[in-house]
């Protein structure tokens, strides 16, 4: 696989306060990679260093040549002095208009290109933001919690899409989130931050690892298990639990587990964990 | 009569050129709120008018070297202790203070303090046409140059630096496209009210814009205008020249909020 940006035994720190350390981790073409972290977990940072607006203080961040990076930030506040309609803000990624009302429609909001981008709805606004990421024709996404202040629907449409792209450009795709659930469940990799890299491994054996647990507790993987219920549709036993029965929910969430956990070895051949503290 | 006619219209001419340049430059300066950041660059030319004096530079070289410096140091020394209004305020007010000591150092050399201050657009040279409109063609042509990426710098920092686009180089060409104008406008509307004429069209041309070019194209129509309008007043009034242009330029801002409801 293609390696699109690579940190080698990364770190930094601010005003004295260490924030991340010795973080090793490399994101491939075509796989959606998502981080996860308490707040102050350094994740924001992490994404800053990767696309090149911050600079490390130890270590290398080492991007392929002539990599493009679509960026969804986690807000854009855009300033009431500033009067901004949505294709203007996607011309600033795109001078051809028919690709700016095609990238509109691709991401569900066709026809808004008008519209004043403060005017926006949170839903809408987020999809704005990851139209002007795809003119960008990014070998990788990059997306920082860009789900954010959606509702749980709006959310997991927002992730479904971000999966079809992914599977029509080939794109790798990174995301910083603290919503395990959602994210968790769309992810192929995911990398448990705490100022360092905890674990890392495929959703269902990262949820296992002590070092998440450590950090995250145990409710989440019933809540994982869940979801990816849901969403993954090659399951034999497709029924939806009731709020009330966590029991049974994590007893089936351990079951599979153990089925993702095989099944994602064969596939990807990553889905390893590493020892807490590096 | 041949005469009258020749300084008001290189006084017209001069308020214009100053106009259509700091029409697109002063919505970056609203847009990024740098209005503060304006005034310290525009006080530090007074010490810059000092510096010409003493080396007998062109005072526009002069201002403008000391323009850069203020930015410069100011830019620099953001975020590090103080908070950004305050270092501001300390060194818009530092700035004047000390120009006006300077000055006061210059013996024999007669300084006129008050066009330093307010602008002396009657008494506009050709060859300060020159100056005006080559500096001004400068900023226009480097803002032209760099829209994009000044844009998306502005807009938000990270999505620049995704995009390869060094945030930090955009808010130099600002910086140093500031100091060039506090240089040209000097004459004009002199050091106190640069700023003035950088946010007021602006700021009025906000009121009907829908998209950054229009009102960047707003901002240098309405300055113009409000030149030619204070010019004007200023002739038949009796009115200081510079200050006039500015007031011409409020009371169109003032007349754009009533007639248009502003959008979004």
């Amino acid at each position: 696989m293609t390696v699109l940006v690579e940190a080698r035994q990364v770190g930094i720190s601010f005003g004295g306060q260490r924030v991340l350390e010795g973080v090793d981790l490399a994101l491939h073409a075509g796989e959606i990679v998502t981080v996860v972290g308490p707040n102050g977990s350094g994740k924001s940072t992490l994404l800053r260093l990767l696309i090149g607006a911050e600079r490390p203080g130890e270590g290398r961040i080492v991007r392929a040549p002539g990599l493009r990076i679509g960026y969804v930030p986690q807000r854009l506040a855009v300033d009431a002095t500033l009067p901004l309609t949505v294709d203007r803000f996607l011309g600033l990624a795109e001078r051809d208009a028919g690709l700016r009302a095609a990238a509109l429609e691709r991401v569900g909001i066709p026809g808004l290109g008008g519209r004043q981008l403060a005017a926006l709805s949170g839903g809408q606004f987020q999809r704005a933001l990851l139209a002007q990421a795809l003119l960008r024709r990014p070998g990788l996404l990059v997306l920082d919690e860009a789900a954010q202040g959606l509702d749980q629907p709006g959310e997991a449409r927002f992730y479904r899409l971000i999966e079809q792209i992914r599977g029509e450009l080939g794109c790798g795709v990174l995301m910083v989130s603290h919503d395990l659930h959602v994210v968790m469940a769309a992810s192929d990799r995911v990398i448990c931050l705490n100022g360092h890299v905890c674990c890392e491994g495929t959703p269902t054996v990262v949820s296992a690892a002590p070092e998440y647990r450590a950090l995250f507790g145990f409710g989440t993987q019933g809540a994982l298990a869940l979801y990816r219920h849901d969403h993954d549709h090659g399951h034999s036993h497709d029924h939806v639990h009731g709020a009330s029965d966590h029991d049974e929910a994590r007893d089936d969430a351990h079951d599979h587990a153990h089925d993702h956990a095989h099944d994602h070895a064969h596939d990807h051949a990553h889905g390893h964990v590493h020892g807490a503290g590096g | 009569m041949s005469l009258l006619d020749d300084f008001l219209l290189r006084a017209l001419l001069a308020g214009i050129g100053v106009a259509l340049a700091a029409g697109p430059l002063g919505c970056f300066v609203v847009w990024r709120r740098m209005a503060y950041f304006g005034d310290a660059t525009a006080h530090a030319a007074l010490l810059g008018v000092t510096l010409a004096l003493a080396t007998s530079l062109p005072v526009v070289a002069g201002v403008a070297v000391m323009a850069i410096a203020m930015a410069l140091t100011v830019s620099l020394a953001a975020g590090r202790s103080y908070a950004a209004d305050t270092l501001l305020g300390v060194a818009s007010h530092g700035a004047l203070a000390a120009g006006l000591v300077a000055l006061s150092f210059m013996r024999g050399v007669r300084v006129d303090l008050m066009g330093y201050l307010f602008g002396d657009i009657l008494a506009v040279t050709r060859a300060d046409l020159a100056v005006i409109f080559g500096g001004g063609a400068l900023i226009v042509v480097l803002l032209a140059w760099r829209w994009r990426p000044l844009l998306l710098a502005t807009l938000n920092e990270d999505l620049a630096a995704a995009a390869g686009v060094d945030p930090r180089r955009e808010r130099l060409v600002l910086t140093l496209a500031l100091a060039l104008l506090v240089a040209v406008a000097l004459k004009v509307v002199g050091v106190l009210l640069v700023t003035a004429m950088l946010i007021v069209p602006a700021a009025a041309a906000r009121g009907f814009a829908r998209t950054p070019e229009a009102m960047a194209a707003g901002a240098a129509g309405l300055g113009t205008l409000a030149a030619v309008a204070g010019l004007a007043g200023s002739w038949r009034l009796d009115t200081p020249a510079g200050p006039s242009i500015v007031v011409a330029a409020v009371v169109l801002l003032v007349a754009v909020n009533l007639a248009v409801r502003r959008p979004g």
